[in-house]
C-alpha cells in the first residue's frame, strides 16, 4: 500500500508523517506541492507545519497549491485523506471539511499532551480505535480553535461528523470541544492533535507507565492500512 | 536624490577628505591602520565594511588573547573527536557511526532589549544558519534567558516579546526547542540575555567549509532580498550623501522571516546533497561584508564581486548600505561553473531568489564593483583576520574583597530550626521566580517536531535521536549562575561547566566537548576586564580537567544597565553522546518502591544560594567548592550505571539544592517519596537548612529498583564516590506524599500548586 505525504514549502511535520506511514507498514511516497501527480498513491497525509509562512491565512494558500487540485478530486471519489493541524486547515480551506480554524482563545502557541475521544470510528482513518476510546497524542499550535456557525454545528454533531473531541481541557477555545472531523463518506479526516508524533515508543507523550512511551496516534495509520486491504 | 560615488579612483585624489570613522566605533589608530594598508584613504564602502569588520562584535579584539586558551589548554586525547574546531561558524565533533554534530551558542541581547520578539526571533535564526552553514541539518534549539526583576514594570514586555519571538521563529522551523533555562535577576533589568543554541548532525563526510579557494568558482548570493535592515550606525555614511530629506535613519534590528529560513534550510540541504557547492557562508552579523572578506580570507584567494547585481528589496540603498546589511535568511555559496546548471534547479525548485555576484580570483585581493566604479579593493585577510587586537587594562575589584566576608554565617542570616519554618522556606524557595515551574514557557514551544526527541524540559538535559538505525543520540544541557559569576569568576565559569556536565551525564549520556558564550559588561572598564580573564581562565583549566575541549561560543560585551554591569554570565553548554537514546534516564521518580541514593557530599555551602537570595535577599561570600576530579568520577559513575540499566531516574543537585531536587523528583511523573535527612545530617555534619539547601556541587540524586540496589551500592564503592541511601519513593498520584522525617508531609498537590502558579501568575 502506498501512502503519499504531501510537501509544501514550509511544511515541517512531513518526515514524522512518513515514519509513521512506514511503521503501519505502508510504502511511503513524496508527494510536491508544484506537481498534480498523485504517482497513483492509495492514500494522503497532508502534515503539520505552516505551509507558504501561513501567509493569508492558514492552509489558505496551500489550498490552492497544484498538488490540492489533484487531492480534491480523489477525495471526492474516495480517496482516504488524512489532514493534520496545518493539513487540517488545508482541509477545511479546500472546503473538503466545513467551518474555519482561529487563533487560539489564550492567543498563545501551545504544545502539549492532549487528552482526546474518539468521537467515531467508521472511517478510513479511525476504524482500528473503540468508539470512546480516550487516547493521548501531542497537540502543538497557534491557530487551531474550530469554529463554524450554529447551523453547521447542528449538522456535524447530527450526522456524527465529529470524530475527535478534546478531553478535560480544551486548549485553544474550540467550539463544542472539537478535535477533529470527517466527512461524510469517511475518507476525510482532519484534526489539529499529531497522532504522527505518537507512534514510536521512547519519543511520544509519557504514560502512566513510562516515559514517552505513548503510540496512541499509531492507529491512525493502521486504520488506513486495514481501510485498503479491505477496499 | 542622487548618489555620489565614493570610488577608489576617488578616494586616491582626494586624500584630504574628512571621514566619520569615529561615528563608526573606529579608534583614531584602527583608521590609521586602514589608511596604511590600503595606502590611500578607504572608500566610504571600505570604511564601513572595516568599521564593522573590527567592531567588538566581529572581530573580538578584547577578548582574542584569552579566547586562546580554548584553544591551548588541551590534551590529544581531547582533541580525538573535534573535527572541526574554533574559528569555524560552528565546531564540530565527531560522535561515532560515521556521524558528526555542530553546536553552538550565540547571543542576541541587546537587540532583544530594544525589540524583544524581532530581537529574539532573528537570534534563533542566526545561530541555526550558522549550524547549516557547517552541512548539518539543525537538529534542536535551546535557549538561555535572562529577565529583569519580576516585579519591574518593563520586565513584562521583554519576557512576552523575547518567549514570542523564539517560538514564532523556532516553531515555524520545524526544530524541537529541547530545553534552555530562564533568570530573573535585577542586574539584567536594561540588558536581558538573549542566548541561543542550536545543534545539527550530519555524515562526517558531508562537513562544510566556508572558504572560497578555487579561482573560477562563483559567488553566488541566495535566499531573501537584501533590505535595510540591521544598518543602524552605517547610516552615518548615508546621511552624508543624501539630501537633507532624504531616508537618513535605518532600523537597528533585524526582522525575520522563518518561513524563509524554513526554505532556505531544506534548499542548502538538497543543494549539499547533490554536491554542488564548495564553499558556503551564511550572512549574519556584517552581511556581505563578513561573508565575502571571510570566504576569500580563509580560502586564501580574492573575489570580484558586482554589487548592483545583489537583489534588492529597497531600491534606494546605497553601496554602503548593501555591504552592512544584515538581513536575515541570506546564504552565499561558492559554486563551480559547471555545477550552476544544477544549483540554479535546486533554487529554483524552492523558489528561492539568486544571483550570481562574481567570481573567485588568483589574487588574494576583494575588488567590489558598483556599476562601473571599483567601490572595494582590499585584502580580505585585513578585514576578516588581521582586525585589531587589544590587551586591555586589567584591575582587581577591591569590592570583591567585601563581597566575599559577607558570607551567610558573616552576615548572621538566620537559620530556621523549627520544622514548620522551614517546611515554608522550603516551599518559597521552589516557588521562587527563579525555582518555580517553566513550562509556561516552554509549552510555548514545539518539542516534539521531527520524532527524535527523547528527553525535553523539565528533564536535566536535552537529547535527540541522531540515527534511526541504531538510537545513537546526542544530550545537550546548559548552564550559568551569575550569582556566583559576581563572588568568583574564575569559581563561577567553572561551576557552569561542572552544572552542564553534571546535567548531560545525570540523563545517561557521555559528555564530549563544550560551547560557551560569555557574557560581561564592557571590556573597556578594567575590572570587568579581570572578571572576563578569571572566568576565561575558569573555563579553560576546567575543561582541561575534566577532559571535554571547547569547540567554539561566542561573546557578548557591553551587557550594562547605565554604567552597572551584569553579573559576570558565562553560559556553558556540554554536549554528550549516548549509545542508544533508549537508554537516557529521567529526571523523576517513575515507579513506587525504589530507593533514594545520594550521591556525593554536601558541605555548608549557602553563600550565594538560592536560599540566601529567596530567604535573605542575600549576595556574598564565596561560592561552592568546585572539585572537577569528583566531578568527572561522578559523571563516570553515571555513565557505567546507565549503561548497565540501573538507574531508574538521576536528578542533579544544583541551585535550590536538595529541597529542590527532591521536589522535582516528584513532581515529574507524580510519584511521591519518604525522605530521611538524619543520617546525612550526621555523616556530613550539617543542620537541617544546609542539608535541604546547600549548593554543594558533584551530587546527583538517583532512584534504583530494589533488584538492582546490591549492584549499583557496589558500583558506587568501588569507584570511590560517597553514596548514602536518603530514602524511598512511595505513592503516585496528586495525593501521594513527599514525607520528609521530622520535617513536614508535603501533599504532591499543595507543592505542585505554588511551583506551577509562579509564572503564569505573574506573565500569562
Amino acid at each position: 500500500m502506498k501512502i503519499g505525504v504531501v510537501t509544501f514549502p514550509g511544511t515541517l511535520d512531513d518526515r514524522d508523517a512518513a515514519r509513521a506511514a512506514r511503521l503501519a507498514g505502508a510504502e511511503v511516497v513524496s508527494l510536491w506541492h508544484a506537481d498534480t501527480n498523485l504517482h497513483k498513491v492509495d492514500a494522503v497525509v497532508l502534515p503539520g507545519g505552516f505551509s507558504y509562512g501561513d501567509y493569508l491565512r492558514c492552509g489558505a494558500i496551500a489550498a490552492q497549491a497544484p498538488v490540492m487540485e489533484s487531492i480534491i478530486k480523489a477525495a471526492n471519489g474516495g480517496l482516504p485523506v488524512l489532514g493534520i493541524c496545518n493539513g487540517f486547515q488545508v482541509l477545511v480551506e479546500s472546503h473538503l471539511l466545513p467551518g474555519g480554524l482561529i487563533r487560539n482563545e489564550h492567543q498563545n502557541f501551545i504544545c502539549r499532551d492532549q487528552k482526546l475521544r474518539v468521537e467515531n470510528v467508521d472511517t478510513a482513518w479511525t476504524n482500528e480505535f473503540e468508539l470512546g476510546q480516550e487516547i493521548t497524542i501531542p497537540l502543538k499550535n497557534g491557530e487551531g480553535g474550530y469554529i463554524a456557525t450554529q447551523e453547521t454545528l447542528k449538522q456535524l454533531e447530527g450526522d456524527g461528523l465529529i470524530a475527535f473531541r478534546y478531553l478535560e481541557l480544551n486548549p485553544n477555545g474550540s467550539m463544542n470541544d472539537i478535535a477533529g472531523l470527517r466527512n461524510a463518506r469517511g475518507n476525510v479526516v482532519g484534526l489539529m492533535p499529531h497522532p504522527e508524533h505518537a507512534v514510536e515508543p521512547g519519543f511520544g507523550p509519557d504514560t502512566a507507565t513510562a516515559m514517552r512511551s505513548g503510540v496512541d496516534g499509531l492507529k491512525f495509520f493502521t486504520s488506513v492500512m486495514k481501510a485498503l486491504v479491505n477496499a | 536624490m542622487t548618489y555620489e560615488v565614493d570610488s577608489t579612483a576617488v578616494a586616491a585624489s582626494t586624500p584630504e577628505k574628512k571621514q566619520p570613522w569615529k561615528e563608526l566605533g573606529l579608534k583614531k589608530d584602527e583608521y590609521e591602520r586602514i589608511v596604511e594598508i590600503l595606502g590611500r584613504r578607504p572608500t566610504s564602502a571600505e570604511l564601513a565594511m572595516y568599521s564593522v569588520m573590527w567592531s567588538e562584535h566581529c572581530s573580538y579584539k578584547s577578548s582574542k588573547i584569552y579566547l586562546r586558551q580554548f584553544g591551548e589548554k588541551v590534551t590529544d586525547e581531547m582533541k580525538k573527536h573535534l573535527m572541526v574546531g574554533m574559528g569555524e561558524n560552528a565546531g564540530v565533533v565527531d560522535i561515532g557511526e560515521g556521524w558528526a554534530v555542530t553546536f553552538k551558542v550565540e547571543s542576541h541581547n541587546h537587540p532583544s532589549y530594544i525589540e524583544p520578539f524581532q530581537g529574539a526571533a532573528t537570534g534563533v535564526g542566526g545561530i541555526v544558519r550558522d549550524i547549516l552553514t557547517m552541512g548539518a541539518r539543525p537538529i534542536a534549539v535551546m535557549d538561555q534567558l535572562r529577565f529583569g526583576a519580576v516585579e519591574h514594570p518593563d520586565t513584562a514586555r521583554v519576557v512576552h516579546g523575547v518567549v514570542n519571538g523564539i517560538g514564532f521563529y523556532g516553531n515555524c522551523l520545524g526544530l524541537p526547542n529541547i530545553g534552555g533555562e530562564t533568570v530573573f535577576d535585577k542586574v539584567y533589568q536594561g540588558n536581558p540575555l538573549v542566548n541561543a543554541l542550536s545543534v545539527g548532525a550530519m555524515k562526517h563526510a558531508d562537513i562544510k567549509l566556508a572558504k572560497a579557494s578555487n579561482p573560477g568558482d562563483l559567488v553566488i548570493l541566495f535566499g531573501a532580498r537584501t533590505g535595510a535592515d540591521g544598518i543602524g550606525g552605517v547610516s552615518v555614511l548615508a546621511s552624508e550623501t543624501f539630501d537633507a530629506d532624504g531616508p537618513s535613519r535605518r532600523p537597528a534590528v533585524q526582522v525575520g522571516d522563518p518561513f524563509a529560513e524554513k526554505v532556505l534550510i531544506e534548499c542548502c540541504l538538497e543543494l549539499y546533497a547533490a554536491d554542488v557547492v564548495a564553499g558556503i557562508q551564511d550572512l549574519g552579523g556584517a552581511g556581505l561584508s563578513c561573508a565575502t572578506s571571510e570566504l576569500a580570507s580563509n580560502g586564501n584567494a580574492g573575489m570580484r564581486v558586482q554589487l548592483k547585481d545583489v537583489l534588492l528589496r529597497d531600491e534606494s540603498l546605497t553601496p554602503e548600505e548593501i555591504l552592512m546589511s544584515e538581513s536575515q535568511e541570506r546564504m552565499m555559496a561558492i559554486v563551480p561553473p559547471k555545477k550552476l546548471k544544477a544549483f540554479m534547479a535546486i533554487v529554483d525548485k524552492w523558489e528561492v531568489e539568486t544571483s550570481v555576484l562574481g567570481e573567485v580570483i588568483d589574487e588574494p585581493r576583494l575588488y567590489i564593483m558598483w556599476g562601473e566604479d571599483e567601490i572595494v579593493n582590499v585584502p580580505p585577510r585585513t578585514v576578516a583576520h588581521d582586525g585589531p587586537v587589544y590587551e586591555r587594562p586589567v584591575k582587581y575589584p577591591k569590592w570583591i574583597d567585601e563581597l566575599n566576608a559577607n558570607g551567610v554565617i558573616a552576615a548572621g542570616l538566620r537559620r530556621a530550626e523549627v520544622a514548620s519554618d522551614l517546611a515554608a522556606e522550603l516551599v518559597q524557595v521552589i516557588s521562587s521566580p527563579n525555582q518555580a515551574s517553566k513550562s509556561w514557557i516552554t509549552d510555548q514551544y514545539d518539542h516534539y517536531v521531527g520524532g527524535n526527541t527523547a528527553l525535553a524540559m523539565p528533564d536535566d538535559s536535552g537529547m535527540v535521536r541522531v540515527s534511526e538505525t541504531s538510537g545513537l543520540g546526542v544530550a545537550l544541557a546548559t548552564d550559568a549562575n551569575g550569582r556566583y559569576g559576581q563572588l568568583d569568576p574564575y569559581a563561577g565559569a567553572q561551576l557552569a561547566l561542572a552544572e552542564a556536565y553534571r546535567n548531560v551525564a545525570a540523563s545517561g549520556a557521555a559528555p564530549l566537548a563544550v560551547t560557551n558564550c560569555l557574557n560581561f559588561g564592557s571590556p573597556e572598564n578594567p575590572e570587568v576586564m579581570w572578571q572576563f580573564k578569571q572566568a576565561t581562565a575558569g573555563l579553560a583549566d576546567g575543561c582541561l580537567a575534566l577532559g571535554i575541549p571547547v569547540t567554539g561560543g561566542n561573546v557578548s560585551f557591553y551587557n550594562q544597565t547605565g554604567d552597572v554591569a551584569i553579573h559576570p554570565t558565562p553560559v556553558v553548554g556540554v554536549l554528550g553522546v549516548i549509545d542508544d537514546v533508549a537508554r537516557r534516564v529521567p529526571s523523576g521518580w517513575q515507579d513506587e518502591g525504589n530507593n533514594i541514593y545520594l550521591l556525593g557530599v554536601t558541605r555548608d555551602e549557602l553563600d550565594g544560594s538560592v536560599w540566601s537570595e529567596v530567604i535573605h535577599d542575600h549576595l556574598g561570600g564565596k561560592p561552592p567548592v568546585v572539585d572537577l576530579a569528583e566531578e568527572k568520577k561522578l559523571a563516570d559513575l553515571l555513565h557505567g550505571a546507565t549503561l548497565q540499566g540501573l538507574l531508574a531516574s538521576a536528578h542533579d543537585l544544583s541551585e535550590g539544592g536538595l529541597a529542590q531536587t527532591m521536589v522535582e523528583s516528584c513532581l515529574r511523573f507524580n510519584v511521591g517519596a519518604r525522605i530521611w535527612l538524619g543520617e546525612l545530617q550526621e555523616r556530613d555534619n550539617l543542620d537541617t537548612t544546609a542539608a535541604l539547601f546547600s549548593e554543594s556541587t558533584a551530587r546527583v540524586l538517583v532512584s534504583v529498583g530494589r533488584e538492582d540496589d546490591v549492584k549499583f551500592v557496589g558500583l558506587c564503592e568501588a569507584r570511590g564516590v560517597s553514596v548514602l541511601r536518603i530514602g524511598v519513593t512511595d505513592g503516585r498520584g496528586d495525593d501521594a506524599l513527599l514525607q520528609v522525617k521530622d520535617l513536614a508531609d508535603f501533599s504532591l498537590q499543595d507543592l505542585r500548586e505554588p511551583w506551577a502558579a509562579t509564572i503564569p501568575d505573574l506573565f500569562g
